[in-house]
């Protein structure tokens, strides 16, 4: 029996080494050297550019099997349900007690029961359609990109239509994913021993060189595990040392995005585990800022440690989000005034996803991280535009929080984003009462302000 | 793999909730994805908190009272259905189709009268005054506001304005232009 045997596992053993052999040359010929000397072959473009046919005619089949059928369509709104008119409380509510009143003077009443039609339509507004809770939930597709979590038709598939998904199910979870996953770990592991490693050498300008080098090149290979297809803009506005990159937040991605391209001195919390590690090594290389759990809380301790390193000119610049948390891409939401305190130059930088290839917003109640790690890599790629926009610094009389709106204004204005005023902390927390009180004191004043008139005269 | 396409509606109910409600179809697609957006226990309900979980709604003074008049008498969850019936009152109507069941009146004096006995008394009166205003108006000009408001509604005397006098009060006021919410669609 075991002689049978022997001279084919013999076979087997070496037609599984060919194999290994020639998958990791091509990987390193193909992958890893571009990574190295940061060039491309473009097999990426074309190959997104191909993706891009064949969404095109997935969803003409859709639309063909649904008029077949004779159903209208569920088509994913881009625009909203209803139109909202910005009207103030006092002009509505004057308009609904003069077009109800059967007094002389206009809007002297101090209260009438139709006052109560404004709060209720307001209220049943924001109850159809807000602006604050669909950014916190993955934007929704016109067309179909083939994968199952993002198809809201799916009685209309033909068999033509389910095979290639089949297929392409096939092409993701076999082929991309492993080939992904394997890229995933030589970068990371290439990151942790060869910054550990120039951590021995003497602090100088050879480890700075180094430092940089490794860098990038590692997160050059990050890059290519996701298969992301990244464009840059205006690069002579790229930060430099000294300065504060903000940008807006929609995955931990964008981390490697924009690292890929420049090098950045990171500011986070320390994690355990894997992320630690790694967190650890990098920071011998160059010093990035990394804080204890108990000192975020210390607003004065960060912001003593971000101007120090700012100050430094010989230190990178700092990236920060100053969002706070992952939002889904299609809105920029209220900037903590924190990093615009500091004073130092604000190099302002718009990420934008294109989410027909894959979805790249983190919904960290929804998925924990490798969970999303896995989707990512499972999608068929991750394609942005990023911009670097000209730096900006505060100006006379301004306030960090109106130079905080300011920056915001014009990341949202370059990425075509809604720029919102809510703070992404809504994700999690509930709203503030004051806003309420707001409101309350603006209503009041319409009861009492018109019994002090009416004293008066 | 998504929820939304395991619960998607079927044909049949929308005809169902077209027929009750007059929403058109897509207008009943549309609001049935933000439902299923809003319930975060994925249940096929809505609950208090899924409702409070709208900022805007948030700090609405009358918020509170909005989303229990989702809520039938005693009950903590809403379906779709529910969803929809009480959206209808908002859907702006064309003259030939008016309904006394879904009228913006009835929702706005459903908001006054707590207790749902058909009369707004002096305290529910007080009540939402006291939402609307917050700690802005001492107790006794508002209690004044409130008697005055009383004294011009009751025809009958019983000190309590019941959904006739409602209604008479706003006579002038075009309710459905006031209260209904213009769709996209």
């Amino acid at each position: 029996m075991e002689l049978f045997f022997s001279p084919f596992d013999n076979l087997v053993c070496i037609l599984l080494g060919i194999s290994f052999t020639v998958w990791f040359t091509l990987l390193l010929v193909f992958i890893i050297v571009p990574a190295i000397f940061g060039v491309s072959f473009g097999i990426r473009r074309l190959y997104m550019k191909t993706l891009l046919k064949i969404f095109e005619w997935a969803t003409l089949r859709i639309e063909r099997g649904a008029k077949e059928k004779n159903h209208p369509l569920y088509k994913p709104y881009s625009n909203a349900i209803i139109a909202r008119e910005p009207t103030s409380l006092e002009q509505e509510i004057k308009e609904i007690r003069r077009s109800g009143s059967n007094r002389d003077f206009d809007s002297a009443s101090e209260f009438e029961m139709s006052d109560i039609f404004y709060f209720a339509r307001r209220g049943v507004e924001s109850i159809m359609d807000d602006e604050v809770t669909k950014r916190f939930s993955a934007e929704e597709l016109e067309s179909w990109n083939l994968l199952t979590r993002s198809n809201y038709n799916f009685h209309y598939i033909s068999l033509r239509l389910t095979v290639l998904w089949g297929l392409g199910l096939l092409i993701r979870y076999g082929f991309l994913l492993p080939l992904r996953v394997t890229l995933a770990f030589t970068g990371v592991g290439l990151l942790v021993f060869l910054t550990s490693v120039i951590g021995l050498l003497p602090n100088g300008r050879m480890k700075n060189f180094l430092s940089e080098k490794v860098h990038l090149m590692c997160y050059r290979i990050c890059v290519r595990a996701l298969t992301a297809i990244i464009t840059y803009h205006d690069s002579e506005n790229k930060p430099k040392n000294g300065g504060i990159c903000v940008a807006n937040h929609t995955s931990p991605i964008d981390v490697i995005i924009l690292a890929s391209d420049g090098c950045y001195a990171m500011v986070g919390q320390i994690h355990g585990g894997l992320m630690g590690v790694i967190q650890r090594s990098m920071v011998k290389a160059c010093p990035h800022i990394w804080f204890e759990r108990s000192e975020v809380k210390d607003r004065h301790l960060v912001a003593k440690r971000l101007s120090d390193h700012v100050e430094d000119k010989s230190k990178l610049p700092i990236l920060i989000f100053p969002e706070g948390t992952c939002i889904n891409n299609t809105s920029v939401m209220m900037f903590k005034k924190g990093s615009f305190e500091i004073g130092a130059t604000v190099y302002p930088v718009a990420i934008k996803y294109d989410p027909r290839f894959g979805d790249a917003f983190w919904n960290s109640s929804k998925f924990g991280m490798v969970n999303y790690l896995l989707r990512m890599m499972s999608s068929w790629a991750i394609v942005c535009s990023v911009w670097y926009l000209p730096p900006m610094s505060r100006e006379e009389g301004e306030d960090a929080v109106q130079f905080a709106n300011r920056v915001k204004a014009a990341i949202a204005r370059q990425g075509g984003l809604v720029d919102l005023l809510w703070d992404g902390g809504l994700k999690r927390g509930k709203v503030k009462d004051t806003f309420k009180e707001e409101q309350q004191k603006l209503y009041s004043k319409m009861l009492v302000g018109t019994q002090e008139d009416r004293s008066r005269s | 793999m998504g929820s939304r396409a395991s619960t998607l509606l079927r044909e049949e109910e929308i005809e169902e909730i077209k027929k009750e409600t007059g929403f058109s179809h897509s207008q009943i697609t549309r609001l049935y994805s933000r439902f299923t957006s809003l319930d975060k226990g994925e249940n096929g309900t809505l609950s208090r908190e899924d409702f409070q979980r709208i900022p805007e709604l948030a700090i609405n003074p009358l918020g509170d009272r909005i989303i229990n008049a989702f809520f039938p008498e005693g009950e903590d969850q809403v379906n779709f259905r529910g969803f929809m019936r009480t959206l209808a009152h908002f859907r702006p109507i064309e003259d030939n189709e008016k309904n006394k069941n879904y009228s913006g009146d009835f929702i706005a004096f459903r908001l006054y009268d707590l207790d749902r006995d058909d009369k707004i008394s002096r305290d529910e009166l007080l009540q939402v005054l006291r939402m609307m205003v917050g700690v802005n108006i001492s107790d006794e000009q508002l209690g004044s506001i409130a008697d005055r408001t009383i004294q011009e509604a009751d025809t009958n005397g019983d000190n309590s304005i019941s959904f006739n006098e409602f209604i008479k009060v706003l006579e002038k006021v075009d309710v459905e232009q006031k209260m209904s919410i213009r769709f996209l669609h």
